[in-house]
């Protein structure tokens, strides 16, 4: 593209230079970054009011003592050494992420790939079946977790009356802190439909030459796979795995209902709710923030997590960009 | 194939194919009931008597649709069904208008700094919510006292949402160039180039960004959280169905009802506009 304009702009630099044609150009210009600006406006106001601001206000606050009443106090690293080295909740909390980021999210790529090739494989009914498979990534993720944990609940459950009808142990998933993670896995994993369409799409742009020619020189299934599919379709699995990173990182609604659900103090009822139930094994970042900013007052420690998170999404989201020809890819 | 006669190895081939189908079927089949059971348990469970759900049971002896009645007749469930609709129409309409320019400019424009404003778009896109939330619902609520309303959600949203540019851009992008050059050189502005060349043939883009809005904003539970706890008439449904689950502690029938209403309309909107969606799907993930 920017070779062939190159002629074009070096045969109008020298009617450029006369004075006129210098001045017209300018007022161009002009226009043109006028333009640009007023098109971009709304966005730019967004940028500046809701993340900029608010970002250096967190980095402000995160060095102050401050309980939304009496006026910020200076600190310093205060509440910095207070996150890292007393409150309780933080490591939990760290230890669970790696958790969802290493076991939730490659769950999530393996089947989410495994339902790709399946619907590929698929002649007759696949646009139902595609639709089938979809449709859980659309249930609102508080209905889809209350759903869950009536489903999953120890006593009367479906999924226990049936494992227990087929003599397998019946764990109290939500209610157990060695599986209310796994169970939290499994209602990710039943919304795999976004990664389902994702690959869906990769696999079918695998130009069908390689696996014609593969088969002639006798490769099985698993060779094809191994040596054709997986290497087309790797970009996509990176992309799948980074922003399945990103999502741990902000995991929030589906933990926080969860334990609230499950341990039963819900609102109304009187009892402080305490998030992680059981045994902070559903802890998360982003709950953090929420009960040190809007249960316990004290916006400096929040601010400290905030920028904790902030920084661990930043650098997947760097880590995202770098991929090459990738999500900001053509067109620059 | 009926002339010649059929050679062993055709008809082994054959027979190959078959049973490739029905293992590729009957996998598929298995896959589909892991994702349709649970919805077919919450619906069974929401037509159960309020004894029965506490069994193991899994279908209703006898059905009681009247427990949808009986959901909306909770005080305050059409409220937050209205405060839902307030929040993701409203929302969506604002989003869609205010990030349209902006997607045109950094699809179509060169200018110095687009590239930056691009990373910077991907930035917020990831940014999650809770980052910023401390100065923003300071502000909200200390400065212009809106806490307690939805509001501090839905005005933001008529300053471009990073996501909705992004997905914008990358639809943008697929359209030529040269539609865009030949309007200009009719003498077309940009905004009427925009509007009058870009935007029709945008529609299916448009509709995705407007899907994805609708639903993040019918789905979200932070955001009211924060801002509109404190007063249960501001409540959306998203968030309002936790409480209805904590004041129905035993009624699983009520609940699963509940869910089921809150389930449906996003599900009925899919329905119509399966297409769009999954083409928006597509295209903030494969297509660069």
């Amino acid at each position: 593209m920017s070779t062939d304009t190159l002629p074009a702009t070096e045969a109008a630099a020298p009617a450029a230079s006369a004075p006129g044609a210098r001045n017209t150009l300018r007022a161009k210009r002009r226009r043109n970054a006028l333009r640009t600006l007023a098109f971009m406006s709304p966005w730019l106001i967004g940028f500046g009011f809701f993340f900029a601001y608010p970002l250096v206000s967190t980095v402000y606050f995160s060095l102050m003592k401050y309980d939304g009443l009496n006026p910020p106090e200076w600190r310093g690293l205060d509440n910095w050494t207070y996150v890292f080295t007393s409150f309780p909740q933080f490591w939990p909390a760290l230890q669970n992420t790696l958790w969802l980021c290493v076991v939730m999210v490659s769950c999530r790529v393996v089947f989410g790939l495994g339902i790709g090739l399946l619907i590929t494989k698929i002649k007759t009914g696949a646009g139902v079946f595609r639709t089938l498979f979809y449709l859980p990534y659309l249930a609102p993720p508080v209905a889809a977790t209350l759903a869950f944990v009536f489903l999953l609940n120890p006593g009367t459950g479906p999924v226990n009356s049936l494992l227990e009808a087929l003599g397998l142990p019946a764990p109290a998933w939500f209610n157990d802190a060695a599986w209310a993670k796994p169970a939290l896995t499994v209602l990710a994993v039943w919304g795999v439909g976004d990664l389902m369409v994702i690959f869906m799409a990769a696999l079918l742009d695998v130009p069908k030459e390689q696996y014609e020619a593969a088969e002639l020189d006798g490769a099985g299934p698993w060779q094809r796979f191994r040596h054709i599919t997986l290497p087309n379709i790797s970009p996509i699995i990176l992309f799948a795995l980074v922003t399945g990173v990103i999502g741990a990182m902000q995991y929030y609604t589906q933990p926080i209902v969860a334990s609230k659900v499950a341990s039963g103090v819900m609102g109304g009822s009187g009892v402080t709710f305490v998030p992680g139930y059981p045994d902070d094994s559903t802890l998360t970042l982003p709950q953090l923030v929420y009960s040190l900013g809007f249960s316990q007052f004290n916006y400096g420690a929040a601010c400290v997590i905030a920028l904790v998170l902030f920084a661990f999404s930043m650098a997947f989201t760097a880590l995202l960009m770098r991929r090459r020809g990738g999500l900001i890819g053509s067109g620059d | 194939m009926t002339v010649s006669p059929t050679p062993p190895a055709a008809r082994t081939a054959r027979r190959k194919a078959l049973l490739r189908w029905i293992a590729v079927h009957s996998l598929g089949i298995a896959a589909a009931l892991f994702f349709v059971l649970p919805f077919v348990f919450v619906v069974l469970t929401s037509l159960m008597s309020d004894q029965q759900a506490l069994t193991r049971d899994l279908t209703p002896d006898t059905w009681h649709f009247e427990n949808y009645t009986k959901v909306f007749e909770t005080p305050g469930f059409l409220t937050w069904w209205k405060n839902s609709l307030l929040y993701a129409g409203l929302g969506t309409v604002l989003v869609v208008v205010s990030s349209i320019p902006v997607a045109y400019a950094l699809a179509k424009f060169r200018f110095r700094g687009r590239h930056l404003s691009l990373l910077l778009v991907i930035s917020m896109m990831m940014l999650p919510p809770q980052v910023v939330i401390i100065p923003m619902y300071l502000f909200w609520a200390k400065q212009m006292d809106l806490s307690g309303s939805l509001w501090p959600l839905i005005i933001p949203l008529a300053f471009g949402d990073a996501f909705a540019v992004f997905l914008l851009r990358q639809f943008l992008l697929t359209i030529p160039d040269e539609y865009v050059e030949a309007a200009r050189i009719d003498g077309c502005g940009e905004l009427r180039t925009l509007l009058r060349i870009v935007l029709p043939m945008a529609k299916p883009g448009i509709a995705a960004v407007a899907l994805f809005q609708f639903f993040y904003c019918w789905n979200d539970y932070f955001g009211p959280q924060i801002y509109a706890s404190e007063n249960p008439a501001a409540w959306t449904l998203s968030y309002g169905l936790e409480s209805f689950k904590g004041a129905h502690h035993t009624d699983w029938n009520l609940t699963m009802a509940a869910t089921v209403l809150v389930m449906a309309p996003v599900i009925l909107v899919f329905f119509f506009a399966q297409k769009a969606f999954v083409e928006g799907v597509t295209l903030t993930g494969v297509k660069g």
